[in-house]
């Protein structure tokens, strides 16, 4: 399983109803089901990752959260609201965030930082839109319409009082390094919070 | 039909009758003493008598599936493209149950069959049946066929009625059920359309009452207009376009009221060879049952209360443009069941075809429905 899948893992209790939006192949559901008898549903809208949910018993609804967004779910329904790798692509991440805390009492969001030294380095040197490992686009083609940094994403939480129960930042092996977390904001590559409200 | 039978065709079939004696009391009120069920079966039930699928089917369907029932049928069974070896319903793996409802005119008891009190054919004295007294005359298959519990349930249309109706009647005896473009209740549009099929039989001066029988007669020019109008609704207006567009059977206008266009001509011939072979009784009861499904209504009309009765998992599948039962009240039913924390898994799949998508099999289609029922086998052959 992707490294940053076990962090989050360990954040989930047992026998918690998840919400995963943008589950992919239901890798992470179908770790959770089957470890800790999580219940709950993945939203997806690749047609290929819906057929592998369902061929590995992931309940998986087809549902674009930017055309449909999530009105069909119900207040505080869920103990745990999942986005990995997700809110940067949707079309107001802000709106996206608030309904995630409305569905669940926690929620976790994983996302790119755009401030990593790498990228940073990559403008000044070239002037032009970073391209890299975890962020292989052009600007015109790129999903990615929302980049932020991490200083970014904390100042929006602070904002919509939104509290920070945890953070990790790992590389994009997905590594959890000690340097992370002397300077994340310079030197982390994918931020993972926990939040809450 | 071909010479030769086509290798993922589950082959020659012959349905079996079979008759039950218990008396079945019905949601009217009334009482059936004793019926019977027409079924076929494909593929071997295992040790355990756990790889059971219940095929249900919609309103003009029956028991003939899949298959060939000679060498000289022209066409398979009506779900020939999904039952049969190495097809998403793999006789392989499961054994297929597929029966004739209850009201049916193709061999189960129903309108057509003789009424013991008077010797004469039942007619319109006939019990309006529901989908819930069809489920439990099916599960009274189930005890005949020694089958506890179905590793699924599955239907489109009012046969994903019985589907999702199996779910909250009997909710331990499957595990699955397959719901294909269906809706947990109908609009008041579809009530409309079924009105005007039926009031179409109805003033049929060839219906008498639903006596047509006893005068010789039969209502086909009313059966004949109520297949017409259902037919448009299982087409998209995109698919006609595509099969008819405004072609002419002739080169140009004869300023007359035939069936100049292809379009008309295609439907008079459905309606007719439809009123050919159905019965008007059935036609009206089987449009009654659909009006009248509507699990929510139990509940203060609070359809996750009702679903969360149900134990068994769900996929839930639409079409785009299905305008029958739209994607909308597949999601209705989608909605009910995560707030009911049902497992459940929907797609809206893409075809042109109208409601009828679910009759033919698109590339999208196949994988899902493969799929899924490639892992409810592997889960009873543990």
């Amino acid at each position: 399983m992707r490294a940053d899948l076990e962090i989050i893992e360990k954040w989930i209790q047992p026998e918690s109803h998840v919400l995963d939006l943008g589950c992919g192949d239901g890798t992470l559901l179908d770790y959770l089901q089957r470890e800790k008898q999580a219940t709950g549903f993945g939203l997806e809208i690749n047609p290929d990752h819906i057929t592998t949910c369902m061929g590995r018993g992931v309940s998986v609804i087809e549902q674009d959260l930017d055309v449909q967004g999530l009105g069909n779910f119900h207040d505080q329904s869920f103990d745990v609201v999942l986005m990995t790798q997700a809110l940067q692509a949707v079309r107001r991440p802000d709106i996206v965030l608030d309904e995630m805390l409305r569905l669940g009492r926690e929620c976790i969001v994983t996302f790119p930082n755009f401030a990593y030294w790498r990228l940073r380095w990559y403008l000044m040197r070239q002037g032009r839109m970073p391209e890299s490992e975890t962020l292989p686009y052009k600007w015109y083609n790129t999903p990615n319409i929302h980049l932020c940094t991490f200083k970014d994403f904390e100042a929006l939480c602070y904002r919509k009082n939104i509290q920070i129960m945890n953070r990790t930042v790992v590389d994009s092996e997905h590594r959890y390094r000690w340097f992370n977390r002397l300077w994340p904001n310079m030197l982390g590559q994918i931020a993972i919070y926990r939040i809450t409200r | 039909m071909p010479d030769s039978l086509p290798p993922d065709s589950v082959g020659l079939v012959e349905p079996q009758t079979l008759h039950f004696d218990e008396p079945l009391t019905l949601a009217c009120g009334q009482t059936l003493p004793h019926y019977d069920l027409v079924v076929e079966t494909y593929g071997d039930l295992n040790a355990d008598r756990s790889n059971a699928v219940l095929i249900c089917h919609a309103l003009s369907g029956h028991h003939h599936a899949a298959g060939y029932h000679s060498l000289e049928e022209r066409k398979p069974g009506w779900w020939d493209s999904c039952i049969g070896p190495g097809k998403p319903i793999d006789t392989n793996r499961f054994f297929v149950v597929s029966l004739n409802n209850l009201g049916g005119c193709h061999g189960s008891t129903g309108p057509i069959s003789t009424n013991p009190d008077t010797g004469h054919c039942y007619g319109p004295d006939f019990p309006v049946v529901t989908v819930k007294d069809w489920v439990d005359s099916q599960a009274k298959l189930a005890d005949r066929l020694g089958i506890k519990q179905w590793a699924a349930v599955v239907g489109g249309s009012l046969g994903g009625m019985q589907a999702l109706q199996w779910s909250l009647s009997y909710p331990e005896r499957l595990r699955h059920a397959v719901v294909i473009a269906s809706t947990p209740r109908l609009t008041a549009q579809n009530i409309a359309f079924n009105e005007v099929a039926r009031k179409a039989i109805t003033s049929d001066p060839e219906f008498y009452d639903g006596r047509y029988a006893e005068h010789n007669a039969t209502p086909r020019r009313g059966l004949m207009l109520a297949r017409m109008v259902g037919h448009i609704t299982y087409l998209s207006d995109a698919s006609m376009g595509e099969k008819f567009g405004r072609e002419l059977r002739e080169e140009a206008y004869k300023f007359g009221y035939d069936a100049e266009f292809q379009v008309e001509s295609y439907l008079r011939y459905q309606g007719e060879r439809f009123s050919e072979t159905f019965d008007a009784n059935t036609y009206l009861l089987m449009t009654r049952a659909l009006d009248y499904f509507d699990p929510a209504y139990d509940y203060d009309n609070d359809l996750a209360a009702a679903m969360s009765q149900a134990r068994c998992e769900f996929l839930v599948l639409s079409f785009s443009t299905d305008w029958r039962f739209t994607p909308t009240r597949s999601e209705e039913l989608v909605n009910a069941m995560i707030a009911a924390r049902r497992k459940v898994s929907y797609a809206e799949i893409d075809a042109p075809w109208g409601h009828d998508a679910f009759l033919i099999p698109t590339p999208r289609y196949e994988d899902i429905f493969t799929a899924y029922m490639d892992r409810v086998a592997r889960e009873v052959q543990q």
